[in-house]
């Protein structure tokens, strides 16, 4: 189990035990934080789960697929350190890591 | 050559004794009468990914099984948007070329241009106007009378967005519900019967000339709110006049994707109110059901019956050998009703359904539907106002369809509104 925080657009803080080897989505969605609406399912076929990161745990994560960047890219409130929240597995590596969600998910 | 054989009219079928290799889901009366259920549950039974050559369409090959769909989506370097994406050829007489009709990359910057219009922050500030709009159309419905629900409200109400989102005059805004349904509804696009093709030729030439009017208008005032002016003045697309056949495209794509749409899930949800009782009941003790039960009418309605990809390469699909040329039809229609996807009954209307979200309605990937949140939120609010003013809006007689092989839309509707 590793611990995550996530962060509401309102700043409410959702502190979460997540299982190792699933996704930050599935993580989200689990312990029933708001705001990921994952309509695709984790198939990295919509961005409703979009999540964006400080620099210091972008640059740790590696760079998104062309899948990924493909789904992304349309997003509007895109910022330069999204990501959608599917693609990203859950690890030791990401223990205390926060995690901002956007306004809204489109 | 293809045998010059007249197809089985499906009409007239029985879906669980027709030979497999004769049932043809392609043809618009289906849909219009309804019955094109027991076709479908048999093809994701026996032959999920089927083929049929027909004189009218040529290989087309129906994808029914939520999964495949989703493949077919996804792969887009493959299963191409390109001439377009209807199952019939585009006609030669409708030049026009929308972002819906194109594969990454010349997609992009066209939808790139036009998404901020209907992304959420934009339509946080619209929502507090259509409610104020919805109540207004709410408040003038005959008490005691049975009126048509279509044109009353779902109609109406579509149709004022339509006209705010263009700033298109308000007294004319009954044009652009016209100019939609044309195009959309002549039989050389889809089956349909709501005007003949000199019609709607007609109706798109004045469609064009009145775009291209306020274009010019748009372009030398300052930059507003609307569509037509952010287009005129965004960097990306303000020579887009240049090409006046790409630039009323999208603005047609537009249209037609504001109109159909929220207007028949607007129709659909008191159907199927209508005839899952129990679920009314669910909704008038939890009105906080109404978010997730707007994703239960989209997917239960599913307004847009597939999308068609034209296959780039000869490729093998599931078992399927698909050859170069071939239109493959992604049925949403059929995918929504998928039990190996949709847990718990997908033919049961349930307005607290499990991962409710997680349906076709809006297709997946690259050209997955801009105003989804527009939808959404115009069928809240909607739902929000009835269950304010209505204990019931009663279904008193049969809904009348449309024939499409497109849009799975009605014409009427019959009801009567019981206040609270």
């Amino acid at each position: 189990m590793t611990k995550i925080t996530f962060i509401e657009a309102n700043g409410t803080e959702h502190e979460v035990e997540a299982r190792n080897e699933r996704s930050l989505m599935q993580a989200a969605v689990q312990n029933g934080v708001p705001g990921i609406d994952a309509d695709c399912g984790g198939q990295c076929m919509c961005a409703t789960c979009h999540v964006i990161f400080d620099d210091a745990w972008y640059a740790k994560l590696g760079t998104p697929s062309d899948d990924e960047e493909e789904m992304l890219a349309p997003t509007p409130d895109r910022t330069p350190t999204s990501r959608l929240s599917c693609q990203i597995q859950v690890s030791d590596a990401l223990e205390g890591i926060k995690i901002t969600l956007p306004e809204f998910q489109m | 050559m293809l045998d010059k054989v007249q197809p089985l009219r499906m009409i007239d079928q029985d879906p669980l004794t027709i030979p497999l290799d004769q049932i043809d889901v392609t043809q618009a009366e289906l849909y219009f009468h309804d019955t094109h259920w027991g076709f479908f549950e048999r093809l994701r039974n026996e032959d999920p990914i089927h083929l049929n050559v027909s004189e009218e369409y040529g290989r087309v090959w129906s994808v029914t099984k939520f999964d495949h769909i989703a493949y077919v989506e996804k792969n887009h370097e493959i299963f191409s948007s390109e001439p377009t994406i209807t199952i019939a050829d585009p006609p030669p007489d409708i030049p026009f070329q929308s972002f819906i009709q194109r594969d990454p990359p010349e997609h992009d910057p066209q939808r790139a241009a036009v998404q901020p219009v209907v992304a959420p922050m934009n339509l946080a500030k619209l929502e507090g106007l259509i409610r104020q709009r919805v109540g207004d159309i709410l408040d003038g419905l005959p008490i005691g009378e049975t009126f048509n629900w279509v044109d009353q409200v779902s109609i109406n109400l579509t149709t004022q967005m339509l006209a705010t989102l263009f700033d298109f005059p308000f007294e004319d805004r009954h044009k652009l519900t016209y100019w939609s349904d044309c195009t959309t509804g002549a039989p050389d696009v889809s089956g349909g019967d709501f005007v003949t093709i000199e019609e709607r030729n007609e109706a798109l030439a004045e469609c064009g000339e009145f775009f291209i009017r306020m274009w010019h208008e748009r372009a030398n005032a300052p930059p507003g709110n609307d569509l037509i002016s952010m287009l005129a003045h965004s960097e990306k697309t303000r020579d887009m006049i240049n090409k006046p056949m790409e630039y009323l495209g999208n603005i047609l794509l537009l249209i037609i994707g504001g109109n159909d749409t929220t207007r028949n899930s607007l129709t659909g949800g008191v159907l199927a109110l209508n005839q899952f009782p129990e679920e009314y009941d669910k909704l008038r003790n939890d009105l906080s059901l109404i978010p997730s039960m707007v994703s239960e009418i989209i997917r239960w309605q599913t307004p847009i019956l597939g999308m068609t990809r034209r296959t780039k390469v000869d490729t093998e699909l599931f078992g399927k050998q698909i050859k170069k040329g071939d239109k493959v039809v992604m049925w949403y229609i059929s995918g929504n009703r998928d039990g190996d996807v949709i847990k718990g009954d997908p033919d049961k209307f349930i307005i607290d359904r499990e991962s409710v979200r997680h349906h076709l309605s809006f297709g997946f990937g690259v050209h997955r539907c801009m105003g989804n949140r527009l939808a959404e939120m115009q069928i809240r609010v909607t739902w929000e106002e009835i269950m304010k003013r209505f204990s019931k809006v009663e279904v008193v007689g049969p809904e009348v369809r449309a024939p499409s092989n497109i849009i799975r839309g009605y014409r009427e509707l019959p009801v009567r509104v019981h206040p609270l």
